[in-house]
């Protein structure tokens, strides 16, 4: 064989096994989307649940995670983009900006159990918070601020210097430069940015199984004390240790799917405004 | 200084202090996890509040945990086998009281158990009492259990925190669960990762090329406990039958989900690297003769090698740390494992279901605890490896 049909054949397996990926992802989303379609209705999704669990609706947990991604967005926001601007515009090149890069690239790879095991002991141990969403959002905020900081880093570094310096020229001082001139440019990437770590905060279970999730809350107590149901905890409950675990795997399937809805217009929503944006 | 002026440099503290954020944070996750768990080299591995004690007759002084469990299972039947006399060993714990005194001798408050108890002890040469320290007089032999150590929990084989009287805290199952897991994963994720960054990099056309990044970021924002139930429903029976064994949950399925969820991160960060090579140097690999496929393989590759090392490193930590999936595929027992067909556990499963049950401040708690802190210090310095690769590129 001489080298061109090699060549051939090798690309040809390379992109069957780029399609092989592409195909795993639909059947995933498929085969929640097909068992799951079924149990989704309107009584599903705004009615709490009833009878242990075995019938009703999820609502509880629908609001729970709502408030859960509330909390914590509020708490991280700031923070990250404020975290972000300093590290990209004010903060000087030197060992100590990249000790503090090192810092927050690690954070951002810490496994989410540990953030849950460290939620456990500062907020609801420590703080004596108790398992609330107190707690729960305080350890989400911690989890996705180091998200967050490198998207608005990044954001920022796409703005030209060219930017900077015209402002600087028109006399401009360093605040009006970064507020004025280069985080209004760099907002669309940022906002994308924090869209997806909402969508993040939407699906992570570990961090929040010791610090603010209940299984069975059909009354809805949205206070800062108290616990709350949240969707992921509720799938990872229904999956492995309902009751009647035929029953539960049904409702197991109806919230994947809801979870899986809201994290993927999350992402959808993500990508299509950074498209919007590039356009512009 | 004007008033705006005042405001903006407000503003800018505040900018400068946020930046401290995420090194605090570092801080305190290390100060607080070890912590909470720290407490468990002060205790020794018998369950809190008890206390051994043996005839004054008996030799031994010590015994090790794994000595304590083999004498409950029934391994030790006489103390010769523990360096003692030639006497059977004969339990005495709380549940035997009832069968061996009567109510009148105990007393109305059991204010005798404490004078029986010793009694009893003092009778039988070959007792192992197992009370509550409040129950045993100073003047009997008590037995010495080893502090908690690291390299007891470290080298430890057996994982059974709530055994009574002697917790077993031996983390190497649990330790090679993880890493067997995380391994096969990578074996998994990194062959495929790259063929498809190579793939997008250098054979997928633009529009193709966009929409498969689109299905591959829909991949990553799957959360991991929709993969963990994906994997309970269809690929537990999946390879329960194709294998033909007991139970499905087996490390196997646990690599084989934590391959699909560290295959974004392999895929778009070797896809960089591939990316990144110069288009000059392919160009000179294809003046020189070579087709497309050589100068990937020849040229590309070799240039992306330590971006792609560093992407597998990445997925490595990431699998390691990844709780949900594993913790719902890969079944519940803390056994040494020997076959990816069989179940395992990791670390972070471990964590993950059994905090719950763990009375807080308790040994086990502090257990999980140095798992936790264990768990922090391996990814981070993964995550230092990792960079050190990516810094390699630019140089």
């Amino acid at each position: 064989m001489n080298k061109n049909s090699i060549e051939k054949l090798v690309f040809g397996f390379f992109s069957s096994v780029a399609f092989l990926i592409v195909a795993i992802v639909v059947v995933i989303l498929g085969f929640i989307v097909y068992r799951g379609i079924g149990i989704i209705s309107w009584e599903f999704i705004s009615q709490p649940p009833k009878n242990g669990m075995m019938e009703g609706g999820i609502l509880p947990a629908i609001l729970g995670t709502l408030v859960l991604i509330l909390g914590s967005c509020l708490l991280a926001f700031p923070i990250g983009i404020l975290s972000g601007i300093y590290m990209n515009e004010y903060a000087p090149k030197n060992i100590f900006k990249k000790f503090i890069g090192m810092m927050t690239n690690n954070l951002a790879g810490i496994p989410s159990i540990v953030f849950g095991l460290f939620g456990l002991a500062m907020f609801v141990n420590f703080f004596q918070f108790g398992v609330s969403i107190l707690s729960g959002c305080l350890t989400l905020a911690i989890l996705i601020v180091p998200v967050i900081i490198r998207t608005t880093e990044e954001s920022l570094k796409l703005v030209e210097d060219s930017y900077r310096l015209s402002s600087y020229a028109l006399g401009a001082s360093k605040f009006e430069t970064v507020f004025r001139v280069v985080l209004p440019m760099a907002f669309p990437n940022i906002i994308t940015g924090l869209i997806l770590s909402i969508g993040r905060v939407a699906g992570e279970t570990a961090p929040i199984i010791f610090t603010v999730a209940a299984y069975y809350l059909p009354e809805i107590v949205l206070s800062l004390s108290s616990p709350v149901m949240a969707l992921p905890y509720h799938l990872y409950v229904m999956a492995t240790s309902g009751i009647d675990l035929t029953k539960s795997r049904e409702l197991a399937f109806g919230t994947a799917l809801v979870l899986m809805v809201i994290v993927l217009i999350l992402n959808f929503s993500a990508g299509g405004l950074k498209l919007y944006f590039k356009r512009k | 200084m004007t008033f705006k002026k005042i405001r903006e440099k407000f503003v800018e503290s505040i900018i400068y202090i946020s930046g401290t954020f995420t090194t605090l944070a570092v801080l305190f996750i290390i100060v607080f996890l070890f912590k909470e768990g720290s407490g468990i080299f002060q205790k020794t591995a018998l369950e809190e509040g008890y206390s051994l004690a043996v005839n004054k007759f008996n030799p031994v002084t010590k015994l090790s945990p794994e000595e304590i469990k083999g004498i409950i299972e029934g391994e030790y039947t006489n103390w010769n086998q523990l360096r003692g006399n030639n006497d059977s060993v004969y339990i005495f714990t709380l549940s035997d009281i009832e069968s061996n005194f009567t109510e009148e001798e105990l007393g109305a408050e059991f204010e005798h158990l404490n004078q029986k108890i010793s009694e009893y002890i003092e009778a039988n040469t070959g007792v192992l009492a197992f009370f509550p320290s409040k129950y045993l007089d100073s003047t009997l032999t008590k037995i010495n259990v080893d502090k908690i150590t690291l390299a007891s929990i470290i080298k430890g084989r057996d994982w059974y925190p709530t055994a009574n009287p002697a917790p077993q805290l031996g983390a190497l199952p649990i330790v090679l669960g993880s890493i067997m897991v995380s391994l096969g994963a990578i074996l998994i994720a990194l062959p495929l990762g790259v063929i498809v960054a190579i793939f997008l990099a250098e054979i997928a056309g633009e529009t193709l090329k966009n929409s498969i990044k689109t299905v591959i970021e829909l991949l990553a924002g799957i959360p991991s406990v929709v993969y963990g139930f994906f994997g309970l429903v269809v690929l537990v029976p999946f390879v329960q039958q194709i294998f033909d064994i007991p139970v499905g949950e087996t490390a196997l399925s646990g690599s084989i989900l934590l391959a699909l969820i560290s295959l974004p991160t392999i895929i778009s960060l070797s896809e960089d690297a591939i990316s990144s090579a110069p288009q000059e140097l392919k160009n000179a690999s294809l003046a020189l003769g070579a087709n497309r496929l050589q100068t990937i393989f020849g040229v590309t590759l070799p240039y992306a090698s330590s971006g792609i090392i560093s992407a597998s490193i990445l997925g490595i930590g990431r699998a390691f740390g990844e709780t949900m999936a594993v913790l719902m595929v890969t079944g519940n027992s803390a056994i040494m494992p020997k076959t990816f067909l069989e179940p395992v556990r990791t670390i972070t499963a471990t964590i993950a279901a059994e905090l719950g049950e763990a009375p807080t401040g308790g040994i086990h708690y502090e257990a999980l605890f140095i798992l936790g802190t264990f768990l922090f210090i391996f990814t981070f310095s993964v995550n230092l490896i990792a960079e050190f690769f990516a810094q390699k590129r630019h140089s």
